[in-house]
């Protein structure tokens, strides 16, 4: 019979037959799975490195941005109007609230008087609001974890319009209805994109009161956004500017590398 | 008289080896997040035993101002070991394997004498099948901790949607720092593991590429009688392991 010789020949190759020395027998099965074992591992190397050195996409390797928004697109059903951040008495807020960085309001000559809250609407022109307008609305006021992208996080306390009523107040149902809002600084120095449901989420406010008094300069007067399901790095300081788009508004940190969703 | 014996299944060691690079990107691209915000101190009292790290750790390794690149690879080489892990402990429990590597209820006191024996305080190790007292609550325990890593990432990676899990760890910030002890622990793991696996010698490393290991028979099993040669043996069974394992 042909084939079993071709088969007790590979047997015996691999140093699987019983007729073999033992010491042959060991010899040959740990070569084998050794070399197997080396060639995986160099596989392994070769994929580790293949991805370290890919060609970047917005600060980030590719292959990694890629997966970055499958996780958004996995965790964004989450999501939901139920699950709110936890809120705290207003007493246990910090009174010395951390201010982690100044980008797009730090530049000489922005005169709060003369700030107006710039929206992009759909067919109705742009809209310009000022404050006084704002405080007029409703206002919901919290303390809740603010979660900065680094690590660190802290219980404060804000008051300001919930983005849902500002949208509503001001007929921009349209406008909310597509898939993302872009926010920015007056200098365009910071600006952010938010997905609907996370701007829509009812903690989502305009913020013009930290710790119950007017918000300071530092961080973000005149109004700035406060957004607990993401990271600090969408809470944009001294908002300028607000549009609504069905694609991604370009946003400073995910230029840098980061992921754009950062929802929590 | 020397014999090949089965000792760990392919699955396993896919297993075991798919961890070993896929923890280590985990423990790098945590220690890049970690950088951006390293307030873990060791104290006693007001005294600073320890402050997790210090500067020349970070620039040594190379790990400073890549906050980004951490985030992007730690959430993505965290699927890996997430499903690697499940498959593991699915397996484990599937194909019975698990008897070998939960603990039992000798396995306490057998771990401390195994733990007495290998810090030659206690001349004599205790008799031990495939895996002694101190590697069953070793191996379950690591599990626990993967376990842990997971649960308390989620509660960080979502600690609003997933609330009720930040909570059960006692919040975000909390959390945080379990997440750390238990990478702290792999760390602590993996140095004693080596260690041991050094001590344990060649037969045992090979076993965990290979999956057998060679046992010696400290005498023939039988009168040598004229078996025909190509007569398999019955059982490559180790003598010393009263269970003939289930894996081949």
């Amino acid at each position: 019979m042909p084939n079993p010789t071709l088969r007790e020949k590979l047997r015996r190759i691999t140093g699987h037959s019983e007729d073999l020395p033992i010491q042959k027998q060991i010899n040959r099965r740990t070569f084998i799975s050794f070399s197997v074992f080396a060639l995986l591992g160099v596989a392994a190397w070769k994929v580790w490195f293949g991805i370290k050195d890919a060609e970047q996409s917005d600060g980030v390797q590719k292959p990694l941005r890629n997966l970055l928004n499958t996780d958004e697109k996995i965790f964004k059903p989450t999501l939901s109007d139920q699950h709110l951040a936890k809120t705290y008495p207003t007493n246990q807020a910090a009174r010395n609230v951390r201010v982690n960085s100044n980008i797009g309001t730090s530049g000489a000559g922005f005169d709060p008087a003369a700030w107006r809250l710039q929206v992009q609407t759909l067919d109705k022109g742009p809209l310009s609001v000022t404050l006084d307008e704002l405080k007029a609305l409703p206002k919901t006021e919290y303390a809740f974890e603010f979660k900065c992208i680094e690590g660190w996080s802290q219980v404060s306390w804000w008051g300001g319009v919930r983005f849902s009523d500002f949208i509503n107040h001001y007929g921009l149902q349209k406008e909310a209805a597509l898939e993302y809002v872009g926010m920015s600084t007056p200098d365009d120095q910071y600006y952010i994109g938010i997905d609907r449901a996370s701007a829509l989420h009812p903690q989502t406010i305009l913020a013009y009161e930290m710790t119950g008094q007017t918000l300071p300069v530092n961080h973000g007067a005149p109004l700035r956004l406060i957004i607990p399901v993401k990271y600090g790095v969408k809470n944009l300081k001294r908002i300028g500017k607000i549009h609504f788009s069905n694609d991604r508004p370009r946003d400073y940190w995910f230029e840098r590398g980061y992921d754009y969703y950062c929802g929590l | 008289m020397k014999k090949l014996a089965p000792k760990h299944p392919l699955a396993i060691r896919w297993m075991h080896w798919i961890n070993f690079p896929v923890l280590f990107a985990m423990i790098w691209s945590g220690l890049l997040i970690y950088w951006a915000n390293d307030v873990y101190k060791v104290r006693v009292g007001h005294d600073i035993l320890y402050s997790f790290f210090p500067n020349g750790f970070y620039k040594t390794l190379n790990l400073s101002h890549r906050l980004a690149e951490g985030m992007a690879f730690h959430f993505v080489f965290m699927w890996i070991f997430f499903v690697n892990g499940t498959v593991y402990v699915l397996y484990t429990l599937f194909s019975g394997e698990w008897r070998q590597l939960f603990p039992n209820k000798r396995s306490f006191k057998e771990g401390w004498q195994v733990l007495l024996h290998d810090l030659h305080l206690r001349k004599t190790a205790p008799p031990q099948g495939k895996f002694n007292g101190a590697q069953r609550i070793a191996y379950t325990g690591i599990i626990i901790m993967g376990l842990g890593s997971i649960l308390t990432g989620l509660a960080i990676y979502k600690p609003i949607q997933l609330g009720w899990l930040a909570a059960c760890f006692g919040g975000y910030a909390t959390a945080r720092i379990i997440h750390f002890i238990l990478t702290l622990g792999y760390c602590l793991f993996f140095v004693v593991h080596v260690v041991q696996v050094i001590f344990a010698g060649w037969n045992n490393f090979r076993a965990m590429v290979t999956g057998w290991e060679v046992v010696d028979f400290p005498h023939k099993p039988e009168a040598p009688a004229p078996v025909p040669p190509k007569t398999p043996p019955a059982t490559l069974t180790p003598p010393q392991n009263p269970q003939p394992s289930s894996n081949a």
